[in-house]
């Protein structure tokens, strides 16, 4: 299979809103990744939320694969903002893929100073997600200054914009149109490129004639009921 | 009406801000963090006093505080945060407070997990303060109730004067699902006459107490708190049902556990057994009649209590049905939620024991 979006870079950091959905593209991204035959990886580099995280998919990934990069659960809900060790092997394996999945908000954008000399010298990406249904974020302006205040934290800047505007399991097809309109706005605002358009699957059919490219997702992030 | 995506936490800070709630005292404790945050950032915006304060049992004396002068004042904290604020809780019940409490539980007991958990019903429910006293205690079960529910808790809160608890375990915290911001039907409310704002040439001053020194000036006004609380028990019951009319095994369950259990019934549904769930969204006062009359169907064959604790709610679950019909309990507890699986074979379980 040739290049895209997906693997156009080895390292792919997915920051954002919180409630943006990094989380469930952080997965989908790495399980497609391992479905191209990738030797590839999952870093959960959440220190914001206590619950509903990329860890929580470690056996599904492991089933395909792949790797979970995590702190120790105690360390977890220590409430401690540690960072795994072995994130290394992202920057020391030329031969890797990686996904690496950071915290909401400016706040939880902030361990990626930690990383960002690493970060560059691997020429990774980083992508921010974006749900227009979210309401601290869903006007081209609000946006693009919290995309400022996450660059800010980082100190690295957004090489790419992901649509993932949904309503959980309500998702319509209105969302995702509305959803591409704002971050083709958010684009013009900040001169920074839409990548993709992430669909939960049972919606790409629908959605492929009015925007390119789709991702078409499954959703892994389920809450206890469903 | 738009459908907007909202984490729990900020979604109960933006309720309460839409409800009026112009007083805010807290003191960040994970899985909450999200409603002191966000009130940090809008409630100045609403023209509204943020103060995270030293601790928790300063903050709760703030909200005695502005409560006092009438604002619609409210505090947020999780299990440990909340243990701290039962003095003023207690104080603010003897002093006629109006006021909103949210605790969003987590594992414990002491510090215990920061994992959502429900062992905090009897705190909420019994009183965790002193003396003869009880708040409504609101407990939901998706974030659209949430929302509803917290700016509803402030009227019943002026109603009644009394400080009103919002029982939200961690999921509902931290989870995040569509909203509608719908305008709650609002109360007919007294005015606040009692408040201490100011004299403004009225002829006495309003002062907010709860000493009564006199034996029987303090019996009397336990007697005032009784009525209270007996209209409450009148007027504020509430619950939902879901397919309980020939339910062979009932499920009862609050929070998002009875979420849970509604997609087992269905599942057991589709087996073949008749399943059905009692939801208590009123904690305090309990819906114990209605629960009694479906314990008494003759299609109930057993009921099963589910929590995220030891066995709380069990106890009032026990006093509603009376031995009517044999109780079985299932729990998971410290922080643990329980599986889908896990519950549907305790259901089946229970029902193959007394069949």
């Amino acid at each position: 299979m040739g290049k895209d979006w997906i693997d156009a870079a080895r390292l792919t950091v997915l920051v954002g809103h919180f409630g943006s959905g990094k989380t469930e593209v952080a997965v989908n991204m790495a399980m497609e990744l391992g479905r191209r035959g990738y030797i590839f990886s999952l870093a959960d580099l959440d220190v914001v939320d206590p619950y509903f995280r990329s860890r929580d998919c470690k056996h599904i990934l492991e089933q395909a694969g792949g790797r979970l990069i995590a702190s120790s659960q105690a360390h977890m809900d220590a409430d401690l903002p540690s960072m795994p060790p072995d994130v290394s092997v992202l920057f020391d394996n030329p031969a890797m893929y990686g996904i690496l999945d950071i915290g909401g908000d400016p706040s939880g954008a902030r361990v990626l100073a930690r990383y960002r000399q690493q970060l560059a010298a691997c020429n990774a990406r980083v992508l921010c997600v974006v749900n227009g249904n979210r309401p601290l974020s869903d006007t081209p302006e609000k946006a693009a200054a919290y995309i400022r205040r996450i660059e800010k934290a980082a100190g690295m800047s957004i090489d790419g914009l992901v649509n993932n505007t949904h309503c959980c399991q309500f998702t319509e097809p209105e969302d995702i149109r509305t959803g591409a309109a704002l971050v083709e706005n958010i684009s013009v605002h900040t001169g920074i490129p839409v990548v993709c358009h992430a669909v939960p699957d049972w919606l790409t059919k629908q959605v492929s004639d009015f925007i390119h490219p789709v991702f078409s997702m499954k959703l892994y992030m389920k809450k206890p009921w469903e | 009406m738009k459908r907007e995506i909202w984490k729990g936490s900020e979604a109960i800070a933006e309720a309460a801000i839409r409800a009026g709630c112009r007083g805010f005292f807290g003191y960040p404790i994970t899985p909450q963090n999200e409603i002191p945050e966000y009130m940090s950032l809008k409630m100045p915006q609403a023209g509204g006093v943020f103060v995270q304060a030293e601790s928790e049992v300063a903050a709760i004396n703030m909200v005695y505080g502005a409560a006092a002068t009438g604002v619609r004042a409210m505090t947020s904290s999780s299990s440990p945060g909340v243990s701290l604020k039962q003095e003023g809780i207690s104080y603010m019940a003897g002093a006629k407070l109006p006021a909103v409490i949210v605790n969003v539980m987590r594992g414990g007991p002491g510090l215990g997990s920061i994992q959502p958990s429900q062992a905090d019903y009897f705190q909420a429910t019994r009183g965790g303060g002193n003396g003869d006293y009880r708040t409504p205690v609101l407990a939901p079960a998706n974030l659209q109730e949430a929302v509803d529910l917290v700016q509803e808790a402030f009227d019943i809160a002026d109603q009644y004067r009394t400080p009103v608890i919002v029982l939200a375990d961690g999921l509902i915290g931290q989870m995040m699902e569509p909203i509608v911001w719908h305008d709650v039907k609002k109360r007919q409310l007294p005015p606040k006459t009692w408040a201490s704002s100011g004299r403004k040439g009225r002829e006495h001053n309003n002062f907010i107490n709860s000493l009564l020194i006199d034996a029987h000036d303090c019996e009397n006004h336990n007697i005032e708190l009784l009525n209270t609380y007996h209209e409450i028990e009148k007027n504020e019951v509430r619950f939902e049902e879901v397919r309980t009319e020939d339910a062979e095994v009932l499920i009862t369950a609050y929070g998002t556990p009875a979420r849970i259990a509604i997609t087992v019934a269905e599942n057991l549904r589709a087996k073949g057994i008749k399943a059905g769930v009692f939801r208590p969204i009123t904690l305090w006062p309990f819906p114990s009649k209605r629960l009694r009359e479906i314990a008494e169907q003759e299609s109930v064959k057993v009921i099963l209590d589910v929590e995220m604790s030891t066995g709380q709610m069990l106890d009032d679950v026990n006093l509603a049905v009376a031995e009517r019909k044999p109780v079985r309990f299932y729990g998971r507890y410290g922080g643990v939620i329980p599986s889908v699986s896990e519950l549907e074979a305790a259901a089946e379980k229970a029902l193959g024991e007394v069949k």
